[in-house]
């Protein structure tokens, strides 16, 4: 078991194409390195615990408790039942975005034109909203499950007023962000661009999961010992599962 | 920071709903298309949690996410649009007297009080309770059969949560104070589902909940 990534611990991997969407049950205590291989990728998360659908991924909660509105190594992903859900481990990229949404159908044919299954077979743009929903859909959740989002690799700012600039070329091909899951997981995602990436031509990144497994935060976690906030929210998740 | 500031022309007189929601309690109405809704912060640096449904269809909902990326901005203010999570308008602010609002910080919750302040704080009344409260008693909701899967990230009326360029996120002081308001347009019907914040452990408010004043003017009222 290791916190730390090493490849001869290397449970499974799988590919995600840019554009296309994946989800999956990941157990307590597996990580996922998530690399993006072309640089400039987006990956849309959502996380729900598989026990308990009502409980999920919860956007103002995490950034409230870590006085942050982005994610890095030592953040967690807080769920709306006070308890971590997944964690940071290890991360080359810096800044992931956790307030820009998703794309849908009208905003990728208004940025990017039409290119449908008809014409371009699985080369179609795919939304990330869509992408989202066909994976939740396969749970029996639907929109109203569809809550604010982490978008992995993508950064945005705001200055001091608020109005928001897309970083583009924020993470390069190679980049990767490992993250722990310290409850059982429902992860749904989407590789399809961000909303507010500038490009005009559809070419979003593929990424790559590689899962080992890590076990559960130590008392001297990176993520644990982060704030006095994240050590009562693992000893949350820790009591969920006694 | 620099805020525009914008008066509105409205006579409460002429309101056709106004109620006063005390602190900590929840709040349910429903505006139509073209009604002007405002919320008055009475005595200063309340924090309104609000939620706001499609009347016709509360699958269709305000969603931050597409609030904050359709005008690549993070916090609201007059002309500031309200969008569903159908990238439709659902209300226009047109009035501000505070000058900004925050979409980040959500509503405070019995769980999330239990991470951010101290284990023992779970019993504290919370603002997700008083949603939930609301969702089960107010006929605005129980025919509408929503839940706890309706509870997305809200919008937090005269709260300053500012983000800095660095990432950082900072609960700042109140920058509302008595008789301070905002006021939108419905683009559509729809259901407002509010929370007075009662956060006893946010020094923004002083550790003092207040009521807050919801006016509702008809178009006609509004054009006269
Ligand atoms: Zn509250």
């Amino acid at each position: 078991m290791s916190a730390v990534f090493e490849p001869a611990a290397v449970l499974w991997e799988e590919t995600i194409p840019g554009g296309n969407h994946w989800s999956g049950l990941i157990r307590r205590g597996t990580a996922l390195r998530i690399t993006d291989l072309e640089g400039g990728a987006n990956l849309a998360a959502l996380f729900y615990n598989p026990e308990d659908k009502l409980e999920r991924y919860n956007m103002p909660d995490s950034l409230k408790a870590q006085h942050t509105a982005y994610l890095t190594t030592g953040h967690v992903c807080y769920s709306d039942m006070g308890r971590v859900m997944c964690s940071i481990i290890g991360d080359s990229v810096g800044w992931h975005d956790t307030f820009s949404g998703v794309t849908d159908a009208a905003m990728i044919e208004g940025q990017y034109g039409k290119a449908t299954f008809q014409t371009h077979r699985n080369a179609m743009h795919r939304s990330g909203k869509d992408g989202l929903l066909i994976e939740l859909a396969k749970y029996g959740l639907g929109k109203r499950d569809l809550v604010a989002n982490v978008n992995f690799f993508s950064k945005a700012v705001p200055d001091d007023n608020g109005a928001l600039s897309f970083v583009a070329g924020h993470s390069k091909a190679g980049d990767y962000v490992d993250v722990r899951f310290d409850m059982n997981v429902l992860l749904v995602l989407s590789a399809a661009p961000h909303p507010l990436d500038p490009a005009t031509e559809y070419k979003p990144a593929a990424v790559k999961l590689t899962a080992w497994y890590a076990g559960a935060a130590a008392p001297d976690d990176v993520c644990r010992t982060q704030c006095e906030q994240n050590a009562r929210g693992f000893i949350n998740t820790e009591r969920y599962y006694l | 920071m620099s805020q525009m500031l914008t008066e509105s022309p409205l006579d409460p007189r002429n309101a056709v709903l106004d109620q006063v929601c005390d602190a900590g309690d929840p709040w349910m109405a429903e505006v139509k298309k073209g009604q002007i809704f405002r919320i008055l912060d009475l005595e200063g640096n309340q924090a309104v949690d609000t939620l706001f449904y499609s009347a016709a269809d509360p699958e269709e909902r305000y969603s931050a996410v597409d609030t904050i990326a359709r005008q690549r901005q993070l916090y609201l203010t007059t002309g500031s649009v309200l969008y569903s999570n159908e990238g439709r308008p659902m209300l226009t602010i047109t009035a501000d007297t505070c000058g900004r609002h925050d979409t980040l910080g959500g509503a405070c919750a019995a769980e999330s009080n239990t991470v951010r302040y101290a284990l023992e704080k779970r019993p504290m009344h919370s603002c997700r309770d008083s949603f939930m409260h609301a969702l089960n008693h107010c006929g605005c909701a129980t025919h509408r059969n929503m839940s706890k899967r309706d509870i997305t990230a809200n919008i937090n009326f005269f709260m300053n949560v500012p983000v800095t360029a660095d990432g950082h996120l900072k609960f700042d002081d109140g920058i509302s104070g008595a008789g301070k308001y905002v006021e939108m347009r419905a683009e559509m019907d729809v259901v407002v589902l509010i929370s007075n914040c009662p956060q006893l452990n946010n020094p923004c408010n002083a550790y003092n909940p207040t009521p807050v004043r919801l006016l509702v003017w008809d178009p006609v009222q509004a054009a006269a």
